[in-house]
C-alpha cells in the first residue's frame, strides 16, 4: 500500500513535468482548443465512475456514479467534437499540398 | 468473458502514452488534429479496457449513462464559437461534478478502511471538485450573461470567503484524524460548494480568461487526486497534464495583465478610476470618415489590425475578413496583433478570426507583432482599448502600469474604431486617442468596417 503511494507520487511528478514542458511549447494561437482538449482528456475520470457503477456496491454509489458517467461522457464527446471543429478552421495562407 | 487484468492495464498504459502524444501534437496547427485523434483513440481504448474489467457485474446503468452523456455532449460540442468560453466553463463544472460524486461514493464505501494519506487526498478531491463545480457554473452564467457580469464586492468579502474555505479544510483535517466521524462529510462537500459561488461573485468579465484557466487547473488537480484515491495511474497522468495546462494558461493570463493570481481572485478591478478624469475634456481628438480611412489604408504598405473583444461582440469578424481580402488584393501586407487577454478565454480571439477564414499565420502574438509595429504604416484598432494604452508603459500612476501592451502608438498612423469616447472596462482613460497620429473612427465596428470595405471596392471600380 505504502509503496503504491510512492509510485503514484512519482507518476504524478513526472506527468506534471512532462505536461509543463509539452504545453509550454503550444502557441497562444491554439490555447482555446488546448483547453477544450485537456478538458476532454481529463474526463478519463469516467473510468473510475464506470468501475464504481459496475461494482454495484450500494444504491448511493450507483446513483452518484451514474450521474458522474453522464457528466464525464458529455465532456468526452463535446470536448473532442468542439476541439476538432475549431482546429478544422485554422488554415494557412500558404498554398497547401492537396 | 474473463480478461486478464494485465491486458486492461496495458490499455491504460497505451491511453496514457496517447494522451501525452495528443498534447505534443497540439503544439502546431499542422499536426493539431492528429492530437485530437490520438486523444480519441486513447479514450476509447481506456473505456473499452475498463468495460472488460471482471469487477463489473451490472452493465445496465453504465450503458444508460454513456448514452445519456453522449446525447448531452453532442450539442455541447456544436455551440457557436463566440459561446466557447461559457461552454468551456460548463465542461469544467461537469468534470468537477464527476470527480466530486465519485469521491463522495468512495468515502461512504470505504471511508473507514483507507489510510490517513488516502483520506487527506480524498478530502482534497471533493473540496477542489465541489468548489470548481459551483465556481465554473457561476463563471459560465456570467459569460452567458444570465448573471450580472460586473464584479459584486462588499466589505470584508475576502475575509468571509477565506474563512468559509478554512472551515471546510478544518473539517477535512478532523475527518482525517477521526476516521469514524462520517457525519461531518456532507459539510466537507457542501461548504466548498458555497465557496465556489462566493469566489466568482467579485470577478468581472475581463478577468474571465484568468479565472477559467485557474478553474481548469483545479479541475485537473481534483482528477489527479481521484487517481490517487483509486490508485489509477492513467487518471493521475491525465489530471496532472490538465492541471499543468491550466496552471500555465493562468500564469500567461496574469502575466499579460501584470497582475498576480491573488490580485485577480481577491481584488476586483476598477476602483481607482475616479481620479484624473477632469483634465482630458479640453484635449482634442481627430476623427475621420470611412472614406478618409479607406484612402489611408489603401496607400499603406503594412497594416496591423488589433482586434479586441468588442469586435466579437459586434460580430464584425466576417467584415474584417472582407477588409483583409480587399487590402491584400491591393498588395497591402495585413497582419493581426493579438493580445493574450483579448477575448473571454485564452486564445479566444484566434478562434474567432480563424472561423472568419483569416489564415492563422497572419495572427501574431504580442511579442511577435510589437517588433513589427514601428515599421507599420497603419495600426487599426477594433474593439480593443486597455491593451493598447501607452499609459501602461509610461505612467506609473496608471492602474494598468506595467501591463504588456501592443505598441500601436509606434505605428505611423493609428486608427481606432470606437462607439464613443467612453473608457474601457477598467475605467482608465487612453492617451492613445489624443496622439497626433491617431484618427478616431466613431461608429459600430461592423458597420464601420463594412463602410471602409465599400469605399475600397468602390475605388477599385474607378
Amino acid at each position: 500500500m505504502k509503496l503504491d503511494l510512492m509510485t503514484d507520487l512519482y507518476v504524478f511528478m513526472l506527468a506534471a513535468f512532462i505536461g509543463f514542458e509539452v504545453i509550454r511549447r503550444i502557441s497562444p494561437l491554439l490555447h482555446t482548443p488546448l483547453m477544450s482538449l485537456t478538458n476532454a482528456l481529463d474526463a478519463i475520470a469516467v473510468v473510475g465512475a464506470i468501475l464504481l457503477v459496475g461494482a454495484h456496491k450500494s444504491t448511493l454509489s450507483t446513483v452518484l456514479g451514474t450521474i458522474a458517467i453522464v457528466a464525464a461522457t458529455s465532456n468526452v464527446v463535446g470536448g473532442f467534437l468542439i476541439t476538432d471543429r475549431m482546429l478544422k478552421m485554422f488554415k494557412s495562407s500558404r498554398p497547401q499540398k492537396p | 468473458m474473463h480478461v486478464p487484468q494485465y491486458i486492461i492495464e496495458l490499455t491504460y498504459l497505451a491511453a496514457t502514452a496517447l494522451f501525452i502524444l495528443s498534447l505534443k501534437w497540439m503544439s502546431a496547427p499542422t499536426t493539431a488534429r492528429h492530437g485530437v485523434w490520438a486523444g480519441e483513440v486513447g479514450m476509447v481504448l481506456a473505456i473499452a479496457g475498463t468495460l472488460l474489467n471482471h469487477g463489473i457485474v451490472d452493465y445496465k446503468w453504465i450503458a444508460i449513462a454513456l448514452v445519456l452523456g453522449t446525447i448531452i455532449g453532442v450539442p455541447l460540442g456544436m455551440v457557436q464559437m463566440t459561446a466557447v468560453p461559457q461552454r468551456t466553463a460548463l465542461s469544467h463544472a461537469f468534470g468537477a461534478l464527476c470527480v466530486t460524486l465519485v469521491g463522495t461514493s468512495e468515502f461512504y464505501l470505504r471511508g473507514a478502511e483507507v489510510s490517513r494519506f488516502t483520506m487527506s487526498v480524498l478530502c482534497m478531491e471533493v473540496i477542489l471538485g465541489s468548489l470548481t463545480f459551483t465556481g465554473s457554473l457561476m463563471a459560465a452564467g456570467k459569460l452567458q450573461e444570465v448573471l450580472p457580469q460586473r464584479p459584486i464586492t462588499f466589505k470584508g468579502q475576502n475575509i468571509l470567503n477565506l474563512s468559509v474555505l478554512a472551515v471546510a479544510i478544518g473539517l477535512a483535517a478532523y475527518v482525517v484524524t477521526h476516521p469514524g466521524h462520517t457525519h461531518v462529510f456532507p459539510f466537507i462537500v457542501g461548504i466548498p460548494l458555497l465557496f465556489g459561488v462566493l469566489m466568482i461573485i467579485p470577478i468581472g468579465g475581463a478577468d474571465m480568461p484568468t479565472v477559467i484557466s485557474l478553474l481548469n487547473s483545479y479541475a485537473g488537480l481534483s482528477a489527479a487526486a481521484m487517481g490517487f484515491v483509486l490508485d489509477s495511474k492513467l487518471l493521475i497522468v491525465a489530471g496532472a497534464l490538465d492541471g499543468a495546462s491550466g496552471f500555465i494558461l493562468s500564469l500567461n493570463m496574469s502575466k499579460a495583465m501584470n497582475r498576480s493570481f491573488t490580485n485577480v481572485l481577491f481584488g476586483a478591478f476598477g476602483q481607482e478610476q475616479a481620479t484624473g478624469t477632469e483634465a482630458q475634456e479640453t484635449r482634442n481628438v481627430r476623427s475621420a470618415t470611412a472614406e478618409e480611412a479607406a484612402a489611408i489604408l489603401s496607400a499603406a504598405s503594412k497594416v496591423v489590425i488589433v482586434p479586441g473583444y468588442g469586435l466579437a461582440v459586434a460580430q464584425a469578424q466576417h467584415k474584417v475578413r472582407e477588409l483583409y481580402d480587399a487590402l491584400t488584393k491591393r498588395g497591402v501586407d495585413v497582419k493581426f496583433g493579438i493580445h493574450p487577454v483579448a477575448g473571454r478565454m485564452p486564445g479566444h480571439m484566434n478562434v474567432l478570426l480563424a472561423e472568419a477564414d483569416i489564415p492563422y499565420d497572419k495572427l501574431l502574438d504580442l511579442d511577435e507583432i510589437n517588433g513589427d509595429l514601428p515599421q507599420t504604416d497603419v495600426a487599426l484598432v477594433i474593439g480593443a482599448n486597455d491593451v493598447t494604452n501607452p499609459a501602461a508603459r509610461s505612467d506609473p500612476s496608471s492602474p494598468i502600469y506595467g501591463m504588456p501592451i501592443l505598441d500601436v502608438d509606434k505605428a505611423r498612423t493609428v486608427m481606432v474604431i470606437k462607439r464613443g469616447m467612453s473608457p474601457g472596462f477598467a475605467g482608465i482613460d487612453n492617451p492613445l486617442y489624443y496622439l497626433d497620429q491617431t484618427l478616431m473612427l466613431f461608429g459600430d465596428a461592423k458597420a464601420f468596417v463594412g463602410a471602409i470595405v465599400r469605399e475600397l471596392s468602390g475605388a477599385a471600380q474607378d
